[in-house]
């Protein structure tokens, strides 16, 4: 068991904890300007993490579920993710950036570019995670049918069927994406000045994709990014989003609350893996955990409930919330790893203190027991995660037409 | 926004620079071109113009890789980035030049776009521009969800209405919505709370965007038709043209002036700023001649071939380039490369002009395309070009131009190291960044007021 954990953050607003830009004095201002996400991301850099991810949506953030909430005290708005991470790309050298988006109101043809794009502003550095975002996101769009907004009805039998439909939809967006990155063969370009050819038509390929929603006929307009495939991601509380893991993320994240939990969250997945006929490589099974890390957990508890009392509500998360020091989070982290955990995308409760405390309290700790890289070994996220570069589905194994019988048909 | 007083201010040039991404002008076969793609390439065009005072960064964009009869059309570049997101990359390696994404009205949802380019305006410090191109072809509707759904006529009522949205969007905010300290993050719980409702778009929720630096990117049209122009001169900041000879330039900026005046808008605000190619040589006659072999090396003989093709509408490709031109087609053919902006509006009217002249100058095939397809508008030393350019401007030709380098990237490197010295000495170009947005660089004034299109469109 000497293989190495991996290791990413969440970002979003000052922190997870809706009282973090208020205890760190940030200016609202500041979390729409670019330094302030450089900072975050080189200070998760010099941590060596494997990557970062950005969250985003079509809607407000609330603490309300399915309506906006009216609290003006808490960090709300935020820019588009997929261009942060470009933005941040330049800026960084290692480390990966995971930016979210929405799939059911995008245009995938876009999201295929624009996420190629950012591999290559990042050489070889992105990824993506994939949401199906919510009704409230719907609206702003207004060509879908919206429904009721209630967590009761989406109990009912008509809103799980919905909420399945719209996975199902988000895994074709996946497939398109991932066929439109392959739209290019690595040699397409070939630049022949005999045959007057800038790329070989051979090389480059329709996706023809069709769906119940959609239909794409491609290829893409950029060519295939430096890592073959994006690494695709995914957040999965449940077993439909499981299921849409298992047919196209690379890394799925979910959210155990005890070792036993993850031990039977990664035995379910891995069922599903075989169900679904996976023929991606083994998914990377990443636990979410907010942290607050302090010298003892006795005052990471304690700032805990300050920040809660002081915020006038409990925090709280679909992910398990630790309030450690670094060597308990760390004893969790090995726990949790011999359950089947292999990395853990950890919220830092507050982007100012707890995610340098993981890259200056955690990770070395993790180095001390030999479980964490002690440099970059790549310079790809896939190489981070140890995923290969993979074949092109479309790449020819028969020879391009040669240069004489290309002259051929063109004079 | 400084003008001098006393003296009239010479009309200052404004200029831009992007990366051509499909079209023949770029010779790919030159030696010294490089990737159409690597994010190196981007970074250092856009430097090199942010070097020479340049006003924008410009990408151009096309959503489907040209075809003709279902085969990929090889013989041009191709392959190009997402144009928001590199430009949010750029941001990161560039300090003061604007950004300028070309945009389809069309194949975007008003939220979504309007988001992205409010995110590039705060991440790059107020420096977003953005091109408002309206082609809704069927080819390049079958990329995306709701396919080629867009009648022709309708492509600017539809495009009014995602602006006027767009502008709803970056107006949900108010201008200090944002604290600055104390107890609340935002001053009221309603921020970015928007309703729209028109024939194209019914929709509400909340934008997740603060008001940017510039409040609107700076907003650039490039249509021809008489409609493509009334849009533009009630819509947009900066107008993008063919027009880059000075005769038919001041011909197309007396227009829009026109247009402009007749709905009551100051026609200073706004800018009429054309593509255009420069060659340079140590001598006129040297420049010349570099000139000539930049044409041929753009027309090779496969392209010659399939831009005759593009206007007979028939497969030439038995034809030797080099031989005279095929007889004129009798009916209009299909035979043509999709994914092309339309330019021939007549095609069988072109086709008899085109053989005429090639029988009138006793041309070749390829010497015909040349002739017809390719221009360098500024041809000479670096002085002379400096004059042109400058002469170019002070008699209203334009009031800059969008420079293509024809190598990719260091096709603007000898402009910017020659010619923008002579034009800073002549007093029309720069010496330094005085505004800190795009909008200040260019010289526009404060935002224009917010109409409806159906406002705009009734006056
Ligand atoms: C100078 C110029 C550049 C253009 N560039 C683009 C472009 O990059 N992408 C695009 O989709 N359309 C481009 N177009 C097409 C226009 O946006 C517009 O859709 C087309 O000209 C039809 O409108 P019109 O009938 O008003 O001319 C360009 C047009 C002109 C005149």
């Amino acid at each position: 068991m000497s293989e190495h954990l991996h290791l990413s953050v969440a970002l979003d607003g000052a922190g997870w904890h809706p009282w973090a830009w208020k205890d760190a004095r940030v200016r609202p201002a500041a979390l729409f300007g670019a330094d302030y996400w450089i900072e975050q991301v080189a200070t998760a850099e010099r941590g060596l993490l494997d990557f970062v991810t950005i969250e985003d949506s079509f809607a407000l953030q609330t603490g309300a579920a399915f309506t906006h909430d009216d609290r003006t005290d808490h960090v709300t708005g935020r820019l588009d993710a997929v261009e942060l991470a470009a933005r941040i790309a330049p800026e960084t050298t290692r480390i990966g950036l995971v930016p979210s988006t929405d799939t059911l109101q995008t245009e995938p043809f876009h999201l295929a570019s624009a996420l190629a794009t950012v591999d290559f502003a990042s050489r070889g550095r992105a990824g993506w995670r994939v949401r199906a975002g919510g009704a409230r996101e719907s609206e702003n769009f207004g060509r879908r049918e919206t429904f009721e907004l209630t967590l009761d009805w989406y109990r009912t039998p008509e809103g799980q069927a919905q909420i399945a439909r719209q996975f199902d939809e988000a895994v074709d967006v996946i497939e398109v994406v991932r066929r439109l990155w392959d739209s290019w063969d690595d040699d397409a370009v070939i630049r022949d000045v005999p045959t007057g050819r800038f790329f070989d038509r051979d090389r480059v390929h329709h996706v023809n994709f069709e769906s119940s929603s959609f239909s794409i006929a491609g290829p893409s307009i950029t060519p295939r990014p430096p890592q073959g495939q994006v690494v695709v991601t995914a957040l999965g509380h449940a077993t439909v989003p499981y299921r849409l893991a298992a047919r196209g993320a690379d890394v799925l994240f979910v959210t155990p609350t005890s070792t036993e939990d993850a031990a039977r969250i990664v035995a379910e997945v891995r069922e599903l893996e075989i169900e679904v006929g996976r023929t991606l490589p083994p998914l990377r099974i990443f636990a979410d955990l907010v942290v607050l890390i302090d010298a003892t957990s006795a005052a990471a508890s304690t700032r805990l409930e300050r920040w809660n009392e002081l915020d006038g509500a409990a925090y709280v998360s679909d992910a398990f919330i630790v309030a450690a020091s670094a060597s308990e989070l760390a004893d969790l982290l090995e726990e949790w790893r011999d359950a089947g955990i292999e990395g853990y995308r950890l919220r830092p409760a507050s982007a100012h203190l707890d995610l340098p405390a993981i890259a200056d309290q955690l990770v070395p700790e993790l180095q001390r027991r030999g479980i964490f890289r002690h440099e970059y070994e790549g310079d790809t996220l896939r190489g981070h995660l140890g995923l290969d570069r993979p074949a092109n589905r479309y790449a020819t194994a028969t020879a391009p037409r040669s240069a004489s019988t290309a002259q051929n048909t063109e004079n | 926004m400084t003008e001098k007083t006393g003296t009239p201010a010479k009309r200052q040039v404004h200029l831009a620079a992007g990366v051509p991404g499909v079209n023949h002008y770029t010779v790919w076969g030159d030696p010294t071109a490089g990737s159409q793609i690597d994010f190196d390439t981007f970074e250092h065009v856009a430097k090199t113009a942010e070097r020479g005072f340049f006003d924008y960064f410009f990408l151009a964009e096309g959503l489907r890789v040209r075809e003709r009869n279902g085969q990929l059309h090889e013989l041009d570049v191709a392959g190009r980035p997402d144009n928001l997101t590199v430009l949010a990359a750029v941001a990161g390696v560039t300090k003061h030049i604007g950004l300028v994404a070309t945009a389809s009205a069309v194949f975007n949802e008003p939220y979504d776009l309007a988001r992205k380019l409010a995110s590039l305006d705060h991440l790059s410090n107020g420096r977003a521009g953005w091109n408002i191109v309206v082609s809704a072809d069927a080819f390049t509707g079958e990329n995306f969800r709701r396919g080629g759904y867009l009648p022709y006529d309708e492509r600017y009522d539809r495009a009014g209405e995602f602006v006027d949205l767009s502008r709803v969007l970056w107006d949900s905010w108010p201008e200090n919505a944002l604290h600055s300290a104390g107890a609340d993050f935002v001053s009221r719980a309603d921020v970015g709370d928007y309703r729209y409702s028109g024939k194209y778009f019914d929709t509400h929720g909340q934008f997740t965007v603060p008001r940017s630096p510039q409040g609107h990117p700076v907003l650039i049209q490039a249509g021809d038709s008489a409609d493509g122009r009334d849009f533009a001169v009630r819509t947009v900041d900066v107008v993008f043209s063919r027009h880059s000879e000075p005769e038919a330039g001041r011909a197309f900026k007396r227009d829009i002036s026109a247009r402009a005046v007749a709905i009551g808008r100051d026609p200073e605000s706004i800018k009429v700023i054309p593509g255009a190619s420069v060659v340079l040589g140590d001598t006129e006659a040297e420049a010349r001649e570099r000139a000539r072999e930049i044409s041929f090396a753009q027309v090779t003989p496969q392209t010659a071939i399939a831009l005759l093709q593009q206007v007979w509408g028939t497969d030439l490709s038995g034809y030797d380039p080099d031989g005279p031109l095929p007889a004129v087609p009798t009916t209009d053919g299909d035979d043509v490369i999709q994914g092309i902006a339309r330019r021939h509006d007549d095609r069988l009217a072109t086709a008899r002009e085109w053989f005429a002249r090639a029988e009138a100058e006793n041309l070749s095939i390829r010497q015909l395309v040349v002739a017809a397809t390719t221009r360098h508008e500024f041809i000479g030393t670096a002085s002379q070009i400096a004059q042109q350019l400058d002469e170019a401007v002070q008699s209203r030709a334009a009031d800059g131009y969008v420079l293509s380098g024809n190598v990719v990237p260091h096709g603007i490197d000898e402009f910017v190291d020659q010619v923008v010295p002579i034009l800073q000495e002549r007093g029309v170009l720069r010496t330094e960044y005085a505004g800190a947005t795009l909008r200040e660089t260019l010289g526009l004034g404060e935002l224009p007021v917010t109409t409806s299109w159906a406002e705009r469109r009734a006056s």
